[in-house]
């Protein structure tokens, strides 16, 4: 635990697409052990910024970054940072759920034998513990060999967020997370989210403000690669400081 | 303009919280005159026309219910409908103090009044004028206009004061007056609370635009 209560820190982070200016001056501040909501109209640079966060945007050609991002105090930037700890660190879960074709319990175990952090013998224990975090244990303990492609996309997702916990990691980043749910499923996942957060940092990319809404505790809009405003998110939704983020939250914009 | 449907749900809602305070402001001058003409007839329309602006009340509330419900306001829009929602509740409240001035001058009957009203009417004139003006700052988000309103009270408080003072004089001189002067008395004070009423909505203004809770 950091002592600063801040996960996750951005100085002046600037970012490029060859010629083209993503991130723009960005001063972020991500309090641990809660979840942070990134909004904004497509392009504004929300992804790009939650990419950074384990460097995810070093797999793109062309990419430049400069400013500093602190993870816990340090900086990712850093030459010589090792990719493999800080993804271990930083979990990742995506618009769609993208299990392996593999089992379910293949699924969590993945990434426990990719990054050599247990022993067999604890496998049966990581697994149940994953899917008890996510709440499939009672549905899936059962159905432990069968291939996680023939779950519903709800169990899909909750599995795909079991998958990084194994891992320890101290924050979980999620880039639209329920964008192919149904309301109930995106409803369970947000349940979840509020659960996961008295022990991991979130940061979650979405479209949908009414999730922000209901789902965190702090949000920051961003436009044309700016971070215009950030606070708590009660803040945000009923007295914004600034009339860009009243414009976008009441569905005013263009 | 983006959300243009909502933008005129917002308006239709404004528009009615306008006619309403016209309703109101007629309740009271009414109750007023009925009282100085001793037109009891004319108290009991004014007794009977109270229903209406309730039922007004009902209906501009369902409707924010309703964008509540069906819009997702937030931030300023949010704002707005929870102050249509607390504007309605006092414009309604007001109309009450006007039917207890209409029932007043019902009770007065034919016995004369004490004396001419003078500052009564002036008191109810000064009230439909900060109901009017409040309404109009509403609609314009003019937060200053509103703080400017609430200074009025302070006019209607005096004259509170300085009716009250005149009335106890005349009690004091002759107890067969006492009667008639707590009546005008009743009258007055329902007057100073419609003023305190009208206070509460500029702070509401204050409120909708800014996002400032002011008042103690």
């Amino acid at each position: 635990m950091s002592m600063s209560g801040i996960s996750i820190e951005t100085k002046s982070l600037d970012l490029f697409y060859g010629d083209f200016q993503a991130l723009i001056a960005v001063d972020l501040r991500v309090p641990e052990r809660e979840v942070t909501a990134l909004i904004g109209p497509s392009g504004c640079g929300k992804s790009t910024l939650l990419r950074v966060f384990n460097r995810m945007n070093d797999l793109i050609e062309g990419v430049r970054v400069a400013g500093r991002v602190l993870i816990d105090g340090e900086d990712i930037l850093a030459p010589g940072t090792d990719l493999l700890r800080l993804r271990e660190k930083v979990g990742m879960v995506f618009q769609r759920p993208n299990p392996f074709p593999l089992s379910v319990y293949e699924n969590i175990t993945f990434g426990l034998a990719v990054h050599s952090l247990a022993r067999r013998a604890e496998y049966d224990r990581i697994v149940e513990e994953a899917l008890r975090a996510v709440l499939l244990w009672d549905d899936l303990k059962d159905k432990l060999q069968r291939s996680a492609l023939g779950l519903s996309l709800e169990q899909q997702q909750r599995l795909c967020i079991a998958r990084v916990l194994p891992l320890k990691p101290r924050i979980l980043l999620m880039d639209e997370p329920c964008s192919a749910l149904d309301p109930i499923a995106t409803l369970h996942i947000e349940e979840l989210m509020r659960q996961l957060k008295s022990d991991y940092t979130i940061v979650i990319v979405t479209h949908n403000m009414q999730q922000a809404a209901r789902a965190s505790d702090r949000t920051g809009f961003m436009y044309l690669g700016r971070l215009v405003e950030f606070g708590e998110t009660a803040q945000i939704f009923t007295r914004p400081r600034q009339e860009l983020t009243e414009q976008y939250i009441s569905g005013r914009f263009g | 303009m983006a959300r243009k449907h909502f933008q005129n749900l917002l308006h239709g809602v404004e528009h009615e919280l306008v006619a309403m305070g016209g309703m109101v402001s007629e309740a009271i001058r009414g109750s007023v005159v009925a009282l100085k003409n001793l037109d009891k007839a004319e108290a009991e329309r004014i007794i009977a026309a109270d229903a209406a602006i309730n039922r007004k009340r009902w209906d501009i509330e369902n409707q924010c219910i309703q964008l509540f419900a069906t819009q997702q306001p937030v931030a300023g829009d949010l704002r707005e409908i929870v102050s249509f929602m607390d504007l309605v509740t006092n414009l309604e409240r007001m109309a009450d103090h006007a039917k207890g001035i209409a029932k007043i001058a019902v009770m007065h009957e034919q016995t004369p009044l004490l004396k001419p009203l003078i500052d009564i009417p002036r008191m109810a004139e000064t009230c439909c004028r900060m109901i009017q003006q409040s309404l109009e700052a509403f609609i314009t988000q003019d937060e200053r206009s509103a703080r400017a309103i609430m200074a009025m009270d302070n006019e209607v408080d005096d004259l509170y004061q300085q009716i009250f003072r005149e009335l106890l004089t005349y009690m004091m001189e002759d107890a067969t007056t006492i009667t008639r002067a707590v009546y005008l008395i009743w009258v007055s004070h329902n007057l100073e609370r419609i003023a305190d009423r009208v206070t509460n909505i500029c702070e509401r203004i204050v409120f909708m635009v800014s996002g400032e809770i002011i008042g103690d």
